[in-house]
């Protein structure tokens, strides 16, 4: 019998929320950057399994394109962190607070 | 048949995504990260999205992590004791009641009936042909776009690394 349509939105609920947890609780720059990937992961599920459930192709392009912003995110925020670890010498989100008012 | 491949997969990519989010060293949580994207490769191949299931597994799990590992292992992190910050921690477990709060009721919106997550399709669908078809006319901007922020993604990441600007 084929998966009904909300399963597939629970499963990604879930792990959109789990990246949001890693995204506030963890200390580590790069495992916050890992949980965002994670939330754009749950997101393109979501997009393809509303695809599939109106037969529009639409959804697949947007999930492209959430690749391709993922991709360029990925180098720049790579990017960021190292120039941030050859000033500091940490990637602990706690110490990186210069700009903490 | 298809519910079974689903539970699998499924439990696979929730247990993948908790033990990231919980493991201690970076790289076994970019490991875990990686088996999070097979499994939801093998969820997008069962809703018949060939193509975005391959670029997943080529793009997302190939390049990207593949990236963040050499990150990872060029950083040579030190192990800090305890992964969970120096923050309160009542706090934190408001957050992550509120954060279960929410996502309760994101089930409870979509739990409405239980519609099949089959529609109607063309021949076509979700093959490389199809998304090419689509892409190259109708989405045509957004592709351009796309190759525009690439652009402006890889003259930043060479900026943000050079020593003197």
């Amino acid at each position: 019998m084929p998966v009904p349509l909300h399963y597939y939105l629970i499963l990604s609920a879930v792990l959109f929320t789990i990246g949001v947890i890693g995204v506030g609780t963890r200390r580590n720059a790069i495992v916050v950057y890992m949980s965002i990937e994670l939330m754009l992961n749950a997101v393109n599920l979501t997009f393809i399994a509303f695809s599939r459930f109106h037969g529009d192709m639409g959804g697949h392009i947007f999930s492209f394109m959430v690749m391709a912003v993922a991709a360029a995110e990925a180098a720049v925020g790579l990017a960021i962190i190292i120039a941030i670890f050859r000033n500091r010498e940490t990637v602990d989100v706690d110490e990186i607070n210069l700009l903490k008012g | 048949m298809q519910l079974l491949i689903f539970y699998i997969f499924g439990f696979g990519a929730v247990f993948a995504a908790v033990s990231m989010v919980v493991a201690r060293k970076p790289v076994v949580s970019a490991l875990f990260l990686i088996l999070n994207m097979l499994c939801l490769a093998a969820l997008y191949a069962q809703l018949d999205a060939h193509l975005i299931a391959v670029l997943q597994i080529l793009v997302y799990a190939g390049a990207i992590m593949v990236l963040v590992l050499f990150v990872i292992m060029l950083l040579n992190l030190r192990e800090k004791s305890g992964a969970i910050s120096r923050h309160k921690i009542a706090m934190q477990f408001i957050g992550i009641v509120l954060m279960g709060g929410l996502m309760i009721n994101m089930v409870a919106l979509i739990n409405s009936d239980k519609i099949a997550a089959v529609g109607k399709m063309t021949e076509e669908f979700g093959t490389v042909a199809g998304v090419g078809k689509v892409l190259f006319t109708s989405y045509l901007l957004p592709f351009e776009v796309a190759s525009v922020m690439l652009l402006a993604a890889i003259i930043g990441a060479v900026i943000l690394t050079k020593r003197k600007i």
